[in-house]
């Protein structure tokens, strides 16, 4: 059974279908990729995988699990979470407070408890503490758990998003542009951070416009154009498919 | 603990006031006025500092508080304390009902939501005048009782704000560093990212909400017991506009912020009584004048005028040592 399974998936805005009639599945534990010129409806994809859109018609299956009228917490809670294109670090935290937002899921201290500060919950809390600066070190973010996130730079704060991600354990990672941004270096970084992560487990879908990234670390390409599906396949596929070529380079 | 350093200190000084100043008025007296403002402003910064949702309806808990206590000791004769439960208990389910439409609602509409429901509560005491005793207010609450004690001095009603209010504090200091504080924190972020990471907003939102307007609540009854006085002026619209301004004043999201706003707030007037007619227009530039300067809020902006010097410090040896 694949991770996750996309049948039949529309969105439609207004009179413009920004996702029309996508089919598509995703196996355990590999990186897929999903690229296509600009207003392909990548970041379209994700906002209905983790409802931020409702669907128009169509389904999504997560462990064949009908997940599509799901509210995003509760996907969260069967082991989807994203990183945005558009960075949603909470600003108004340090480092190490956002990736222990990420434990979320994991620990259970309501207001009434946290109030009085049971025993419970400063146990909980040390526990937490550990979570996060383990997602912290993975990412080579140590040094800074501690910094207020408004006075990190962009490169850190990308990273930073993914710590918090991994730290709630999940089992799918829906990362958006996560190069975008980024200079050579901390792409090649990147690069690492995102083979690792899919080392340890964890199913990552890929949107990003680096190319040589892209074709680098991705184990399956899926092609976008205007909504619909135009190939998929490996890397080697992918690059080589005439449809592919055309759409990219516009037709000769 | 250094969590708490700050707070050992306050709660000392809170404590000590009495014992040093047993018959100065302003500890007495305006200190439980001063105690009130505190509780309210901490809970109301829970809602609006921590969770980024501003409430211009927070006096309407107060009164609610204040209301249940007088109606039902003064004209059912039901003891104090009961008479205090059954106002939080009602409060906790009228806000929780509240909170979920209520909370939907994003910066000014929800603006303009709790200044609505503000509104309605008050004119509630004012037209409910059968129950209420109308414009006039009622008076004739029975003494409150601690421990079997009656509490009929100032100074025995100053011990009784200092302890609630130095808990309430401890309170939402606790909840700062913790899982439901985070996830309030993270709601002020970036909503969509705390949906993400299993957060569920709606339902954060909707508790953070009734918490602070059951502690609201309670400081209501309180409050008409030590004043055994109510009436709606008390609860007004403005009195809520005063509890943001003490918030934004100390510094949104910082509890000590709150209690340094709500402490300004209400000596400031008793301070500058000396100018007599110019009293408020006095008060009025010094609030703009803070707001100008330290837009981050008065406690805020010096804790990290503080920090910031602090942090030099320890990098001076440091670099000198390279």
């Amino acid at each position: 059974m694949p991770l996750l399974e996309v049948r039949e998936l529309e969105k439609q805005f207004g009179g413009l279908k920004a996702i029309a009639g996508l089919n598509f599945s995703v196996p355990e534990k590999i990186i897929f990729s999903v690229i296509g010129p600009n207003g392909a409806g990548k970041t379209t994809l994700f906002n209905l995988l983790t409802n931020v859109y409702r669907p128009s018609s169509g389904s999504i299956l997560f462990q064949g699990k009908d997940i599509t009228a799901m509210p995003s917490f509760r996907i969260a809670e069967i082991g989807i979470t994203r990183t945005f294109q558009n960075l949603q670090v909470f600003l108004n935290m340090t480092a190490l407070e956002n990736v222990m937002v990420g434990c979320h899921l994991h620990s259970r201290a309501g207001l009434i408890s946290a109030a009085v500060r049971l025993p419970s919950v400063i146990r909980e809390e040390k526990r937490v503490r550990r979570m996060a600066m383990e997602a912290l070190e993975f990412c080579g973010l140590l040094d800074v758990a501690d910094m207020p996130a408004d006075a990190l730079p962009y490169g850190i704060l990308k990273k930073l998003e993914i710590a918090r991600a991994l730290a709630a354990r999940p089992r799918l990672l829906l990362m958006d542009e996560p190069a975008a941004g980024l200079n050579d270096t901390e792409t090649m970084e990147m690069c690492g951070l995102i083979t690792r992560i899919c080392q340890s487990g964890i199913t990552i879908i890929l949107v990003e416009h680096n190319m040589s990234l892209v074709m680098e670390i991705s184990h399956h390409v899926l092609v976008l154009n205007y909504g619909e599906l135009l190939a998929q396949g490996s890397p080697y596929e992918v690059q080589h498919n005439q449809e592919v070529i055309s759409a990219y380079l516009g037709e000769g | 603990m250094k969590r708490l350093s700050g707070y050992y200190i306050f709660a000392l000084v809170t404590l000590a006031l009495p014992v040093l100043f047993p018959d100065n008025y302003y500890v007495t007296v305006v200190g439980v006025t001063v105690c009130t403002n505190i509780v309210l402003a901490v809970s109301l910064n829970l809602l609006m500092g921590y969770a980024g949702q501003i409430s211009l309806g927070h006096a309407a808990f107060f009164g609610l508080g204040a209301y249940f206590s007088a109606v039902l000791t003064i004209k059912y004769g039901v003891n104090p304390w009961l008479a205090m439960t059954a106002g939080a208990v009602s409060v906790a389910a009228l806000s929780y009902v509240l909170s979920r439409p209520i909370l939907k609602l994003k910066g000014h509409y929800l603006a303009m939501a709790t200044l609505g429901l503000g509104i309605i509560v008050h004119i509630l005491f004012v037209q409910a005048d059968q129950l209420t005793g109308g414009p006039d207010g009622m008076s004739g609450l029975p003494a409150l009782t601690v421990f079997g004690c009656a509490v009929d001095t100032d100074l025995k009603w100053y011990w009784v704000f200092a302890v609630f209010m130095l808990l309430s504090v401890l309170f939402s200091l606790n909840i700062a560093r913790s899982r439901a504080g985070r996830a309030l924190a993270a709601v002020h972020g970036s909503e969509i990212a705390a949906q993400m990471l299993g957060v569920d907003t709606a339902r954060v939102k909707s508790h953070v909400f009734v918490f602070s307007a059951v502690l609201a609540c309670v400081t209501g009854s309180l409050f008409a017991h030590q004043q055994d006085f109510v009436s709606p002026e008390s609860f007004s619209f403005f009195f809520s506009i005063e509890l943001v301004t003490m918030v934004v004043l100390g510094g949104l999201g910082s509890t000590f912020g709150a209690v340094v706003g709500a402490v300004l707030l209400s000596l400031l007037p008793e301070v500058l009584i000396v100018f007599e007619d110019f009293e408020v227009l006095i008060f009025g530039a010094i609030l703009m004048v803070i707001m100008i300067f330290l837009p981050q809020g008065l406690f805020v902006a010096l804790e990290q005028t503080f920090s910031r010097i602090i942090n030099r410090k320890r990098r001076e040896p440091a670099d000198a040592a390279a």
